[in-house]
């Protein structure tokens, strides 16, 4: 496994991490110490059984690690590139200690872009129930949570608002962390359990909430989606574009192939991105494989940023200029934008978080000299749908309140993912999304 | 390739107008005024909204002007042709209630907007006065519609070649300087809402115009259809696309318009080179 190197990959939109041979991945599997009480399975969200799959792998036999995968996991060959394993299983994994963790993620990759060029094996899918689910959104949790009330034999239909099905998977990710082949052939998986799919279908709109109420239980995974912008003068100039906006114009729309593609995007010199997350980086490194010079806004230090630190490092690799402790206070220009002006920051007690709460310093005020500005500082929970049920109990910040298993305050409404939890991770929008399916099944069963 | 969303009827109303009927079922299923759709024609293309104008059945009408490459290549297909993808309703219908005396404006295009919501205020119980107008009778679009729904029906044209020469605002002033009028939309370009809405500030009617910026999914997960109205950021596809008129901020509006003017002309160019090579009606692309 090895990433290509920087000079060369800035100029396209393949991947980044070319991922491992099979024997690089025996070898690795190796490793695993098959702990009989293995701490890694708990810091996975979707319990995959790690050290049976670690196992097939070592004894070269990749149908059976890819079964063990899917048990669990229906998206295996997403996780494998984009979970933060650090955290997750990687993280809790014994070896870990010592030396470095089992790299499960490499492992689970391996096995499923092996399964997906030899061709998939679909899991069994009981009898039908008659029983109808409406799931609402086809991101990660969506599908999860269709994927789960399939296999128990009930009638599942998702709706998708866009043309295209993945959520962020599709219109955020980029191609060179998580290429869309990989995201579609993962989907056809979770249909060919029987999941019908009906794009264009905005629930709310295009769907009523009578009719959505109508099936016998409904998932809502709708996301956090809903871009925010910092509010200072001169956001509304053109070249100022919400992290959202710019990915789904390239992921989405492929504006970056314009006039290929119809969907134009603008293709600035030099671009500012604001953040430090995930979703910062993915624009930066984007914008860079556009051909600008981008300068990372961000108002804390390095290592405070929340973004994963292979992310950061690849970005810092592919010539990402770091602007750190600094805040933008104002986008200058007149109908295009023409600077970005700032204030440094100087970094003074903990905050909540535990990391340095950042203060404006007097008199620091800088330009910086741009002509493009993405904002990639959070997004919140799409109200569009949720807003329009009546009697569904939300939080301050517009989330859906659920209990551990996915129960909204309506009796078979239930919820997960981003519009549960708020913008997360891709596999805590699963694992919540696996529990609610199991509570929908025993509902579903009149358990 | 999979096409899903059938043009049942197509129709050239006026030079570079159309009239296209497209099946759609979950759109027409749940339209009500003042909202839109959002059509993608094939796997290279570009998502546009377009008004949704009227419903029959599972198919609903758009009417458009063919400005760029999206709308010529649309206008490029017939009857039996399909369109690859057709999301909506999108946006917030339009406030109907019993206002008393209601003026619904239509400028050129823009006038594919004006029966739904005719007709819906019709049914609230309104007494309805319709105005369109459009450069010059051969641009001037469903006026029979239009005199079959209003109460009273005025048109106009820049050019005087049909009904009173002038604008549609001209109408509108001296309608409300002879009688209570108690609630106004309109609809039609930016220019021409910014204009005709300056009418009707003095006198304090409540005034609705309907928005078009430039936008991408539809769904208030962009941005990209960003307003400023009352002073506060809007997202059009969500928010709007009605909006109180004596609130918003016109100039940025048309400003962001232009965003991608550069682009457009690049592809509509590359676009009309590619015709002329494949010949007329070569439209299938993909
Ligand atoms: C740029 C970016 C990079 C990221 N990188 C990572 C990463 O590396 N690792 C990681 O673990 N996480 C990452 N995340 C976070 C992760 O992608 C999300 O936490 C996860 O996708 C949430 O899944 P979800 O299913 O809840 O929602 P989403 O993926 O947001 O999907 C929601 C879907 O619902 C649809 N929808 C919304 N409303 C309606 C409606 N009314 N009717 C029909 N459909 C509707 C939307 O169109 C969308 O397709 C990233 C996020 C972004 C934006
Ligand atoms: C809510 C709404 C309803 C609309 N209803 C109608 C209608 O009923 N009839 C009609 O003829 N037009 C309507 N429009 C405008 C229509 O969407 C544009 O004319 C169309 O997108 C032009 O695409 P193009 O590729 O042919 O032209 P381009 O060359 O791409 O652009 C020409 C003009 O269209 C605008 N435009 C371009 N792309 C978009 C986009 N993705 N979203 C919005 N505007 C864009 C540009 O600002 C430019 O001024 C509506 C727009 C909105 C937002
Ligand atoms: S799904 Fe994610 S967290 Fe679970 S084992 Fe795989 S990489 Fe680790
Ligand atoms: S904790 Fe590490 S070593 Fe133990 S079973 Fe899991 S992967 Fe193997
Ligand atoms: S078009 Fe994307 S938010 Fe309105």
């Amino acid at each position: 496994m090895a990433d290509r190197p920087a000079s060369v990959r800035i100029n396209d939109f393949e991947e980044v991490d070319t991922g491992l041979t099979p024997d690089e991945a025996i070898a690795e599997a190796e490793r695993c110490l098959q702990c009989k009480k293995p701490l890694c399975v708990k810091g996975c969200p979707v319990c995959i059984d790690i050290p049976a799959f670690v196992h097939a792998v070592a004894e070269g036999d990749f149908r059976g690690a890819a079964r063990t995968l899917k048990e669990q996991n229906m998206l295996p060959a997403i996780c494998g590139r984009v979970c933060p394993q650090e955290t997750q299983c990687e993280g809790a994994c014994v070896l870990g200690i010592k030396e470095t963790p089992v790299r499960i993620g490499a492992l689970e990759r391996f096995v499923a872009d092996w399964e997906r060029q030899e061709g998939a094996e679909l899991p069994e899918v009981a009898r039908p129930t008659g029983k109808r689910v409406a799931v609402v959104g086809s991101g990660p949790a969506g599908l999860t949570a269709a994927a789960g009330v399939a296999r128990a034999g009930h009638a599942v239909t998702i709706f998708e608002s866009l043309h295209e099905a993945g959520g962020v998977l599709t219109y955020g990710i980029p191609s060179f962390r998580l290429p869309e082949d990989v995201v579609r052939a993962e989907i056809d998986q979770v249909l060919a359990l029987g999941v019908r799919l009906k794009k264009n279908h905005l629930a709310g709109r295009s769907v009523s909430i009578d009719e959505l109420l109508g099936y016998d239980a409904v998932f809502l995974a709708t996301g956090a989606g809903l871009p925010v912008f910092m509010g200072i003068p001169g956001e509304n100039r053109n070249g100022v574009y919400s992290a959202n906006e710019f990915l789904t114009r390239v992921n989405l729309m492929h504006a970056d192939a314009f006039p290929g593609f119809d969907t134009p995007v603008l293709h600035g010199a030099r671009v500012a991105v604001i953040g430090g997350g995930n979703v910062a980086m993915d624009s930066a490194r984007v914008a860079r494989r556009m051909g600008a010079k981008v300068f990372l806004v961000y108002r804390r230090r390095e290592e405070d940023m929340p973004a994963r630190k292979v992310e950061v490092s690849h970005a810092r690799e592919e010539g990402i200029e770091f602007v750190t402790c600094t805040n933008p206070i104002r986008i200058l220009g007149e109908e295009c934008v023409i600077g970005l002006e700032c204030v440094e920051m100087s970094l003074c007690d903990l905050d909540e978080s535990g990391r340095p709460s950042p203060e404006p310093i007097p008199g620091s005020e800088f330009i910086i000299d741009v002509d493009m500005v993405i904002q990639a500082i959070g997004t919140g929970p799409n109200p569009l749908l949720v807003s329009l049920i009546p009697g569904l109990e939300r939080g301050r910040r517009g989330n859906v309140v659920v209990d551990d298993n996915g129960r909204t305050s309506i009796p078979h409404v239930y919820a997960g993912g981003d519009i549960a939890t708020g913008a997360a991770t891709v596999i805590e929008a699963m694992g919540s999304a696996k529990r609610a399916a199991a509570a929908m099944n025993a509902m579903l069963k009149g358990e | 390739m999979k096409r899903l969303y059938r043009v049942e009827l197509a129709i050239k109303l006026a030079d570079r107008v159309y009239e296209y009927w497209i099946r759609a079922p979950q759109v027409a299923q749940h339209a009500r005024a003042g909202q839109f759709l959002i059509l993608r024609l094939h796997e290279r293309g570009e998502r546009i909204p377009l008004t949704i104008s009227a419903v029959r059945g599972d198919a609903v009408r758009v009417i458009f002007m063919a400005v760029g490459k999206t709308t010529q290549e649309l206008a490029t297909l017939r009857a039996g042709d399909s369109i690859m993808d057709v999301a909506g309703p999108l946006g917030r219908p339009s406030e109907i209630a019993r206002y008393g005396t209601c003026c619904v404006v239509g400028g050129g295009v823009g006038i594919a907007g004006t029966p739904l919501i005719a007709e819906e205020l019709k049914r609230a119980g309104n007494h309805v006065i319709g105005i369109i107008g459009a450069r010059s009778a051969d641009l001037l679009v469903l006026e029979d519609e239009m005199r079959g729904i209003c109460d009273e029906l005025y048109v106009t044209t820049d050019d005087g070649s049909r009904g009173a020469h002038g604008f549609a605002a001209d109408v509108l002033k001296r309608l409300l300087g002879e009688r209570v009028i108690d609630c106004v939309w309109i609809i039609g370009p930016a220019i021409m809402m910014k204009i005709t809405s300056g009418v009707t500030a003095p006198y304090g009617v409540k005034t609705y115009v309907s928005l078009n910026p430039i936008m991408v999914d539809g769904t208030g997960m962009c941005g990209s259809c960003r307003v400023t109205v009352g002073g506060e950021t809007k997202f059009a596809c969500v928010d709007g696309p009605e909006f109180d008129a004596h609130q918003v901020d016109f100039v940025e509006l048309m400003q962001r318009q232009r965003i991608y003017t550069g682009q457009e002309k690049i592809s509509l160019e590359r676009y009309a080179e590619h015709q002329c090579r494949c010949g007329e009606g070569g439209g299938s692309h993909g």
